[in-house]
């Protein structure tokens, strides 16, 4: 019996030793905005004899829910796509294992909103209003350079905006007026408001329905878009062009920085292999792919941002933040203040 | 004596056992399916995730703010859209089923367009015509008026979408009445005002009331046409839903808005229930084509041209915005603002073939196409193999239909986020898998199904079936030459229903995630997600392509309905 349990077991050895090995399946969760590269997934799946599995799930609050619920069971190695607005939410719902890539040596702590490092920063981009350039050359008309310009009677009716409440854009920009007036937003609203400010659910009504500069050649020259846009609406232009037809205002506290975070989920089968697409995300060549991906900033100061990028995306110099503990207090209670004055 | 009448007793008894066994064994057979896939896909998702998130902190007076002002909104425009919906679809169903014109198969399956598509191309269509820079305000400069983001946008938008389902329902309805019996009332003096009153109108209204039922739920659920056109101050229910379980994570809310609109559902679905059991009458069946005939008189040729006029703007001028927009590119030249410049150009098509970024996300068309086709047959098949069983047993109610039809509308009833989050914790690692989609799918179409499927059915008259099969005729021969030629016309309808509602995948994204096997509709939304005249060609050239399948798919269709029919 010992002599056929050694047989079997040697037996058994000698034939996982020689099948080929299966790749093992790392399974990262994100936003529906996450896109990368097929090269780039091909080179690590490659190195580390892996698959990758993405798994889009909503938007970047449905997806935080789904994550959460799924804790017991979790549905992913890894969570992409949460930001500074969520980041408080996720951490408390305890959802992350920490992971002190040795990638973050080479990343500035400003981004490193989560000293324990179960959420590790992987891109930024900030949240700004794109202007019509044609529009206001047209008619004459200085472009607003601070929130308090836009409350000006020569602006009236310019301004489109997204509902806080149903748009992470627009969330984005309602911090930026909170960050910039802390409690007294609210008036600056109800002036924005008696300005005549237009209110969709969402980026794409937003940008493709009313923004005049779109290729939807809607009614308002100003947008709240991102800092980046400009440069895809030259990339994704019909004709080359040589100029954007958009810019962003980027004015004191006019722009919002999103910054989104990489965690491993608590109770991953894959430890070892996470940690490496982890460190994959934070690497030179994932943070190179992703500005004509995602349109969003690299962390990782060494990467090399393509000419596009620096020639039409903008960034401003003073970009409102706010800490994501106060947001996660107070998001709430901002919004309903905000629908009230708004939409009420 | 006694002992005599005991045993007629007993015999009575045994025959009453024998005979509620075997009607046991019958309901038992026509309910597992429908049931347990009905059980597994919706009732145990959705009341894990409403055991698990609901709790009593949510009653507190701010929300109960919420909650009202919701339910005024969800109401209010519900009603009126479905108003709307009946005004124009009981006279294009009176069109379809009683006029033969050229064209009509065209119209016809040009009315079922909108069911299927996104709200964002739907939006689209409609700024591209009323918006500010749209068809109507070049034509008329003067007349600028705001369209998007009020709730007439909400309410043609809601007719829009959902006249079909009127005119398939009622159309079918209608054209399976006997002309026999509005012969017989005219000749008996009657106008034909009067032969509506008091002959057609009562003999559809199950019918009438089945189709504004589907209506109904479907307005009182909207989702993204009151995000899209009405904008952000119309917060239904559903809308509520989603803001609070995703914006806020407020889920004790979320599910609490979820259950009120889940029995709100069920309470139309018990109404609808009480009065439908009483209208069904059972008809003589016969040919569909007898009714059909050319307008004569000048009340009907006006009836009929306004009618086909209407209906063709309608639907066609909103529609055709998207060729066009996939076709011409609006070039405002950076010089000269103001005049738009419009330019021919097939470079839309064209990129979408190429993975210019060479995203990991990228779907060349002709894959989406196929993956989109094979959901939807899928849809088709499983739909119909769950709801006609179901819609049998509905037919011919016995108490336990009383309790089971009113379940059945629940999934068109209950919020898709809510729905979706109880798949995550029920189904887990099972939800990447491509198989779950259909299923998705075959809960919205479900419903529609089985209420396509039943008025037709119960309209079988039961003394056909009896007469032939006493004079010999086995089930299947019954079945074949009875049940047969009168569910055929029926049952297609239910299966366009099940196709074009899996090609528009309604809420199902918001359900399942898959990656590998994206749908057309996924592929325009991934357009839209960046900026650049590109991507919302390519948003354009894709829902044309989208239009253009259930255009042909609806035709194909009817084609094989009316083998022999010479329309179109």
């Amino acid at each position: 019996m010992k002599r056929f349990t050694l047989f079997l077991s040697s037996f058994l050895f000698l034939v996982a030793a020689c099948a080929p090995q299966s790749p093992a399946t790392v399974t990262i969760m994100t936003h529906d905005s996450f896109a990368v590269s097929e090269d780039v997934v091909k080179t690590f799946e490659e190195a580390n004899n892996a698959k990758i599995v993405f798994l889009p799930s909503g938007d970047a609050g449905a997806m935080l829910n789904k994550a959460i619920l799924a804790k017991d069971a979790p549905l992913a190695d890894l969570l992409f796509g949460v930001d500074n607005t969520f980041l408080s939410r996720a951490l408390g719902a305890d959802i992350y294992e920490s992971y002190a890539s040795p990638e973050l040596k080479n990343i500035p702590d400003d981004f490193k909103l989560d000293s324990s490092n179960r959420a590790l920063p992987v891109d930024y981009g900030d949240v700004c209003i794109n202007y019509d350039k044609t529009y206001f050359a047209e008619k004459n008309l200085p472009v607003p350079q601070s929130l308090e310009d836009l409350t000006k009677p020569e602006y009236e009716n310019l301004l489109v905006v997204e509902n806080p409440a149903t748009s992470s854009t627009g969330l984005a920009f309602m911090l930026a007026t909170v960050a910039h007036y802390g409690d007294s937003f609210k008036d600056y609203w109800l002036a924005l408001k008696e300005n005549g400010v237009v209110v969709v659910d969402g980026w794409e009504t937003a940008y493709y329905t009313n923004f005049s500069a779109s290729s939807g050649k809607g009614p308002q020259p100003m947008v709240v878009s991102y800092g980046t846009s400009p440069a895809a609406e030259v990339i994704f232009a019909e004709r080359p062009l040589d100029e954007a037809p958009t810019a962003s205002i980027l004015g004191s506290d006019t722009c919002f920085r999103q910054i989104e975070f990489v965690g491993i989920l608590k109770g991953t089968q894959n430890r070892a292999l996470a940690e490496k697409f982890v460190d994959f995300m934070l690497s030179r060549e994932f943070q190179e792919d992703m500005p004509l991906q995602m349109f969003v900033y690299p962390v990782n100061p060494d990467a090399v941002l393509p000419e596009t990028f620096t020639k039409y995306a903008q960034t401003p110099e003073q970009p409102a933040s706010l800490n994501p503990d106060v947001i996660a207090a107070k998001r709430d209670e901002w919004i309903q203040a905000w629908t009230d004055v708004v939409l009420k | 004596m006694i002992s005599h009448g005991d045993a007629e007793n007993t015999e009575i008894l045994n025959k009453n056992l024998r005979d509620s066994v075997s009607l046991w064994r019958e309901r038992i057979l026509l309910w597992f399916l429908p049931l347990a896939f009905l059980a597994i896909a919706f009732f145990f998702p959705l009341s894990k995730i409403l055991f698990l998130t609901f709790s009593t902190e949510a009653f507190t007076t701010e929300n109960f703010q919420i909650i009202n002002s919701a339910l005024h909104i969800t109401f209010f425009q519900a009603i009126l859209s479905t108003l709307l919906t009946l005004a124009l679809g009981l006279p294009s169903a009176i069109l379809f089923s009683r006029y033969n014109f050229r064209g009509k198969s065209f119209l016809r399956a040009l009315t079922a367009v909108p069911f299927m598509l996104p709200t964002v191309v739907v939006a689209a269509g409609f700024s591209a015509l009323l918006g500010p820079r749209g068809l109507i305000h070049s034509l008329h400069p003067l007349s600028s008026f705001v369209f998007l983001g009020t709730l007439p946008a909400i309410l043609v938008a809601h007719v829009f979408y959902n006249t079909t389902i009127i005119i398939r329902i009622v159309g079918a309805a209608l054209s399976s009445l006997d002309p026999k019996l509005e012969h017989a009332a005219r000749s008996l003096g009657a106008d034909s005002s009067r032969v509506w009153r008091n002959i057609t109108l009562p003999l559809l209204s199950p019918a009438i009331l089945a189709s504004s039922l589907l209506v109904f739920l479907f307005d009182f659920t909207s989702f993204g046409v009151i995000l899209l056109l009405g904008g952000s101050r119309f917060a239904t229910l559903e809308v509520e839903i989603y803001a609070q379980a995703t914006r806020f994570l407020n889920l004790p809310l979320a599910a609490l808005l979820s259950v009120i609109q889940l029995i709100c559902t069920l309470i139309f679905a018990i109404l609808y229930t009480r009065l439908s059991s009483r209208l069904t009458t059972q008809l003589a069946p016969r040919s569909s084509q007898s009714n059909l005939r050319r307008p004569r008189t000048i009340r009907e040729r006006i009836f009929v041209t306004t009618l086909i006029l209407f209906l063709t703007s309608f639907f066609l001028l909103p529609l055709s915005s998207l060729p066009l927009r996939s076709l011409f590119r609006l070039e405002a030249d950076r010089a000269q603002r103001g005049e738009i410049q419009y330019g021919f150009t097939t470079d839309y098509y064209a990129e979408l073939f190429v993975n210019r970024r060479g995203s990991v996300f990228y779907v060349p068309p002709i894959q989406a196409t196929v993956n989109s086709l094979a959901y939807a047959s899928a849809t088709v098949i499983l739909s119909i193999l769950l709801g006609f069983p179901a819609a049998i047993a509905l037919a011919r109610r016995t108490r336990l239909e009383k309790i089971l039809d009113p379940l059945i509308m629940l999934p068109l009833g209950s919020s898709a986020v809510m729905l979706g989050l109880g798949f995550i914790i029920t189904f887990g690692s099972w939800l990447t898998s491509p198989l779950l989609v259909p299923f998705a799918h075959t809960l919205i179409a479900f419903p529609f199904v089985v209420r396509t499927l039943q008025p037709a059915i119960a309209s079988i008259p039961e003394r056909l079936r009896l007469a032939a099969s006493s004079l010999g005729a086995s089930p299947f021969e019954v079945w074949k030459a009875i049940d047969f030629p009168i569910l055929r016309r029926a049952t297609l309808a239910a299966a366009t229903f099940a196709f074009t509602i899996s090609l528009g995948e309604f809420g199902a994204t918001l359900l399942i995630a898959r990656p590998e096997y994206p749908t057309i509709p996924i592929a325009i939304e991934r357009f839209l997600l960046q900026p650049g005249g590109l991507n919302y060609g390519q948003a354009m050239a894709m829902a044309t392509i989208l239009m253009t399948l259930t255009l042909v798919s609806i035709l194909l269709i009817e084609k094989f309905r009316l083998p022999n029919a010479g329309e179109f």
